[in-house]
């Protein structure tokens, strides 16, 4: 396990790295600049600017239609954009597929997990980038399972994710563990930003409450998180910063230590664009 | 838990877009009476109803402890081992097979076509025979790989695919020598069927063992084994995770039809002759095998021991009717009733998995 963080192909498939510390605060470790994007006539972005700082839990909030999964689809590797710069470090980079995303380091917890319920725990969060044992068996893609299931374990250990045993299948586990695999995962894998889709929406109020946990603590050591929620309160609560989204822009950059929920409420509807400058 | 329909019906993709409703706690809890029972059994149960089989079967006719009855119920287990293996694959990924059953019986003429001819012009026989085996797995494979293409390409659904390539597949051994049966093959190709090791382990069932030992380990021990499941299991968790999903399933479909053409070979091997009727129904039989070790037909789950077991129960149930003097045809009546209850079994499992 590697640890190299001035790498610009840092979380390429296959090299696992440690979270990272990286980031001075300065230069945002992703930031998009002028992002549009249209579907036939309809105009669904039209130049988001944001940026995500080491450490910080941004939210990205906004109502239906104001273009917050579509921006979402495009950091993924999803969807592209029809102009606009992505960076990583101040890197410009783009990708066509969530592969490639993943190898510029932005790691997805997507809404409905993608996670394989048959498969067991270490299997999921080794998927699509299994290791290998070496020797001659290496050319039949002989899986180092014990290799994977200890590193799974220290994973999630790392993570402060209680999973009973990493060889139990995904599928049996309750939701919140479910959810800790899928942002286990994504930490693991040396990510330089974590997106988090709705990551709470199907999950009961105690579970909720773990989730946000692990955001605080994925967050704590380094690695920026942008949640995307419709849950306002666990937003105002988790987040350093919120975004809202209005009509494909980011209209705002609220800060919750300074403003209230009504406020956040009063951008995504729009009222405070009438009042405010 | 909401219905789904295997994903053999519908087209690859459009199946496990939501591989698991985050929620719904599933905390194992405290399982009374007997479906604690039936939890603990766990994935090998099947091997205890093979067992019980067998003790039944002993009871009423010892004669099923003999050389004989073990030679017949091993050479009839050879072809629908060797099928069952590849349509597990299949069934793993969601999909179905309908067509191994014509794969073999085409692989098994167009083998036999080319032997004879090679023969008539007095080629050696150990050579005509290594490549009527090359021209039996090439023309297994171009078929599976064939299937594999429309079905991925096209997005047609497993089921509707495989359909047609079993019913236009089915015709054309008839087409070839006139549809009548090939008996003019290398004499090595007799001795493969008839050799059996210490006078217990006929060779062509060692090499379905074989078949079943090596592609089990593929299953269950490497990179292709995991990804096979983890299609089946979600589809596009499995694209998410960056598997190319598309040709996963063409190297699964294109290795079912590579094992029904060697299994095409077994059977040209057991009755010494290329025979345009072989493989008819028996992917039947080979899906049934693999329903019953275990595997769901949902994709995603089932062992490769379960298929060898299923496979050993079907051959044990055709052999010891015979020997209790049933008729032959309560072999599908018996078979049917265990492939019910075999899946449902199954469900319990499930259902009991989901508490």
């Amino acid at each position: 396990m590697t640890s190299d963080q001035s790498a610009p192909d840092h979380g390429h498939p296959g090299t696992r790295a440690g979270i990272t510390e990286s980031g001075d605060g300065k230069v945002p470790v992703i930031s998009v600049e002028g992002i549009s994007k249209h579907f036939g006539s309809v105009q669904a972005l039209r130049g988001v600017d944001l940026e995500v700082h080491a450490g910080e839990v941004v939210g990205l909030v906004g109502d239906n239609g104001a273009g917050k999964s579509t921006l979402v689809n495009i950091l993924s590797g999803g969807l592209q954009p029809n102009s606009g710069v992505i960076r990583i470090d101040g890197k410009q980079v783009s990708f066509t597929s969530s592969l490639g995303a993943r190898r510029m380091g932005i790691e997805t917890v997507y809404q409905d997990l993608a996670l394989a319920p048959d498969l067991s725990v270490w299997a999921n969060i080794f998927l699509g980038r299994e290791e290998v044992v070496k020797g001659p068996l290496r050319a039949f893609g002989w899986l180092d399972r014990r290799s994977m299931i200890a590193s799974a374990q220290t994973d999630l250990e790392r993570t402060r994710i209680r999973i009973g045993s990493v060889g139990s299948a995904a599928g049996r586990l309750s939701g919140g563990q479910r959810q800790a695999i899928a942002v286990g995962r994504a930490v693991a894998w040396g990510s330089r930003v974590i997106l988090m889709d709705e990551p709470t929406a199907a999950l009961g109020v105690e579970q909720q409450e773990r989730v946000g946990e692990l955001v605080a603590n994925v967050a704590s050591q380094g690695v920026p998180v942008l949640l995307i929620s419709h849950n306002l309160p666990q937003v105002y609560r988790l987040c350093h910063r919120v975004a809202v989204l209005f009509q494909g822009q980011v209209v705002a950059n609220l800060r919750p230590r300074d403003c209230t929920v009504e406020d956040i409420v009063s951008w995504i509807t729009g009222a405070a664009l009438g009042t405010k400058p | 838990m909401p219905t789904r329909i295997p994903s053999a019906f519908s087209p690859p993709g459009t199946s496990g877009a939501s591989p698991l409703p985050p929620g719904s706690p599933t905390e194992p809890t405290v399982r009374a009476g007997w479906l604690r029972v039936v939890d603990q059994v766990g994935d090998f149960w099947i091997v205890g109803v093979l067992a019980i089989m067998v003790a039944i079967f002993g009871i009423l006719a010892p004669a099923l402890f003999t050389r004989g009855a073990w030679l017949s119920i091993s050479n009839y287990s050879v072809e629908y081992l060797i099928l069952a293996v590849g349509q597990m694959f299949v069934i793993l990924t969601g999909g179905i097979d309908l067509s191994d059953g014509a794969i073999l019986g085409l692989s098994g003429m167009v083998s036999g076509a080319v032997m004879q001819s090679m023969l008539a012009a007095h080629d050696g026989n150990v050579f005509t025979t290594i490549v009527g085996f090359v021209v039996a797995l090439v023309v297994g494979a171009a078929v599976g790989f064939a299937n594999g293409f429309l079905i991925t390409r096209l997005k047609l659904p497993p089921f509707i695919v495989t359909l047609g390539s079993l019913t236009a597949i089915g015709a054309a051994p008839s087409l070839i020598n006139g549809g009548t049966e090939i008996s003019n093959l290398p004499p090595q190709i007799s001795t493969l069927g008839t050799i059996a090791i210490g006078g217990w382990i006929y060779v062509t069932f060692l090499t379905a063992v074989v078949v079943a030992v090596g592609f089990g380990l593929l299953l269950h021990r490497t990179r292709f084994g995991l990804r096979t499941y983890a299609i089946g299991s979600s589809g596009l968790s499995a694209r998410r995770a960056g598997i190319n999903v598309d040709r996963h399933l063409v190297w699964v479909y294109t290795l079912s039809g590579l094992l029904a053409g060697l299994a095409g070979m077994m059977v040209m091997a057991n009755f010494n002759v290329a025979n345009p009727l072989s493989g008819q129904n028996d992917e039947l039989d080979a899906i049934a095998a693999v329903v019953i070790g275990g595997a769901s037909l949902f994709g995603g789950r089932g062992h490769m021991l379960g298929t060898f077991v299923g496979t050993m129960i079907i051959s044990l149930l055709v052999t010891g009717l015979v020997l209790v003097n049933v008729n032959g045809s309560w072999t599908e009546v018996a078979t049917g009733i265990i492939i019910v209850a075999a899946v449902a079994m199954d469900q319990v499992r499930v259902r009991l998995a989901e508490r």
